[in-house]
């Protein structure tokens, strides 16, 4: 097996929860043991399928949050949503030792790797930082000093997700620059940006077009859609800006 | 609730699990030409109208919004449109693997 | 059957059986947007409603001219493919029979045309009669573009799928022909009650 150069039809698996941990109150990280995994890249996502005793199913998509690694284990990090259908089951009644059905990897647009290089910018909103966060991960495992810009908004930084690990890539790694914004609440002292993502935000923030970024913006779709505008009236390349929105997904 | 014409708007890229089921081929990385305005793009990055549990999904061009490709999976089939698209255009992995 | 999760019970669709919800529905009470492209947002003073195909001679309304036609308020079920059904909700609209007053034709069939290009396909005769209406208004407030307006065909009777969003005219056949999702499978009729989602159902 070739890892993820054969293409191969894509099949449902059945995945086993190995472990789990809060990342935030809302969101949990989930890591699975999925036996014949032929591996993937980062920003690739899977589809999950979830079957009731009644033959009722439900399918959604999750970006993988883990680096490329060998072996067959991947993480998944999934956001509650109040009024979700798959979120609350995923992350709260799933347990270790749960099964679940999942076919990946999926997608070859919205992925980076080491041999792709930077400049990298990386613009997330909410949950939106998964895929964002498997493209860190893999750069600390590869000790790249590829230079790179995290941009990521949350409401408050109790909901700032993977934020003791981002503060660990900063400290231990090689030009890498993580700037948050909280839009709702902020603590007091805080010194960073308060507001959502905007022009101005993104001028300080970003490379300069002129050194040719490539830029991954994942979020909801309003932010995605108007950090994409802004940036390409900033003078960036349109075809060096990656987006992926979520959409009604229901949860 | 309020509800944005926003929300109801994908990348193409969430329809790549459905795609290569029927394509085999990673789909979101293939590249296509708009038979409306001519703009040329990976599938991934365009724009896809799909909402959970609908059978239909239709992917338009990012530039201007025409019909690119429609999937319609429902009823044990697949059924493509691709009345959007001059060319599509997919990586031959073949000689990778 | 194969595969089953522990304990995932999914979005509840086991409610006391209720004679008014056809098979393989389930009842929702906030009103889900599908949509299969962007939101037309055509200014009132530009918008029209026509009347044309097969007709002895086409009519056409500006946006205040089909407002000063009487409208009617109903209350109605409505099902949707995806599997929602909502009930009783109300709408406010001019009946199709009110439009079609005076107007000549052999023709059977009926193309709704929409803003943004969609299209789906009727019998002219579920349309008529009071089954049918170009609804400007629902739950008392003009309709939100989201849904439809500034103004939608409302067929209840049929999937929701057929009650086209930003509709601008009726375009009569004498033959039947495919609309947008019809051309790609979905039922030619879409009756919710014999489950007809699908061409061959």
């Amino acid at each position: 097996m070739a890892g993820t150069a054969l293409q191969r039809r894509l099949t449902w698996r059945v995945a086993e929860v190995v472990d789990l941990g809060d990342e935030t109150p809302r969101v949990r990280s989930l890591v699975l043991s999925v036996p014949g995994w032929p591996g993937h890249l980062a920003g690739q996502h899977v589809d999950v399928r979830l079957t009731a005793d009644d033959g009722y199913q439900a399918e959604r998509s999750y970006s993988i949050a883990s680096a490329p690694a060998a072996g067959e284990r991947l993480t998944l990090t999934v956001e509650r949503l109040a009024d979700g259908e798959v979120s609350p089951y995923l992350a709260g009644e799933l347990r270790a030792g749960d099964k679940l059905e999942l076919r990946g990897p999926i997608g070859g647009y919205f992925v980076w790797d080491i041999a792709i290089g930077g400049p990298l910018l990386l613009v997330a909103g909410g949950s939106g930082i998964c895929p964002l966060m498997a493209m860190l991960r893999l750069r600390q495992a590869a000790g790249s000093d590829i230079p790179t810009r995290l941009l990521y908004s949350s409401r408050s930084l109790e909901e700032v997700i993977y934020r003791n690990e981002l503060d660990r890539l900063v400290a231990t790694g090689t030009a890498l620059d993580v700037r948050l914004t909280l839009t709702r609440d902020q603590p007091e002292r805080w010194a960073g940006y308060h507001r959502r993502i905007d022009t101005d935000m993104l001028t300080e923030v970003a490379w300069a077009p002129n050194e040719r970024p490539l830029t991954f913006v994942c979020g909801p779709t309003p932010l995605v859609e108007s950090v994409a505008e802004s940036l390409v009236n900033l003078g960036h390349e349109p075809t060096r800006i990656k987006t992926e929105r979520f959409g009604p997904t229901g949860g | 609730m309020e509800i944005h014409e926003q929300d109801v708007r994908l990348d193409g890229n969430a329809a790549a699990g459905l795609l290569q089921e029927v394509f085999v081929h990673e789909f979101s990385g293939a590249r296509g030409a708009c038979a409306s305005c001519g703009a040329v793009g990976e599938m991934g990055a365009q724009h896809l109208y799909m909402a959970p549990l609908a059978p239909g999904a239709v992917l338009r061009c990012a530039a201007c919004e025409g019909v690119l490709m429609v999937v319609v999976h429902a009823g044990g089939r697949f059924r493509l449109g691709f009345r959007g698209l001059v060319w599509l255009e997919m990586k031959d992995t073949a000689v990778t693997s | 059957m194969g595969f089953v999760s522990r304990a995932f019970k999914g979005r509840p669709r086991d409610q006391p059986r209720d004679a008014r919800v056809p098979p393989g529905q389930y009842l929702v009470r906030d009103f889900p947007v599908l949509s299969a492209g962007p939101t037309p947002h055509t200014p009132l003073a530009e918008w029209s409603f026509s009347i044309d195909g097969e007709v002895d001679a086409e009519k056409h309304w500006t946006w205040e001219e089909l407002r000063a036609l009487p409208s009617e308020t109903v209350t109605r079920d409505i099902h949707c493919v995806t599997k929602w059904s909502k009930l009783d909700t109300i709408w406010e609209g001019v009946s199709v029979d009110t439009l079609l007053e005076g107007v000549e034709t052999a023709a059977d069939y009926v193309m709704a045309v929409c803003d943004g290009g969609y299209t789906t396909n009727l019998p002219l005769e579920d349309l008529t009669g009071g089954k049918a209406w170009i609804a400007h208004a629902f739950d008392g407030q003009p309709l939100e573009s989201q849904h439809g307006g500034p103004g939608r065909l409302l067929v209840p009777h049929l999937y929701f799928w057929k009650s086209a969003k930003w509709i601008r005219g009726l375009r009569l056949m004498n033959d039947d022909s495919p609309g947008f999702w019809e051309t790609y499978g979905y039922h030619m009729y879409g009756d919710p009650w014999l489950e007809q989602r699908y061409s061959g159902d």
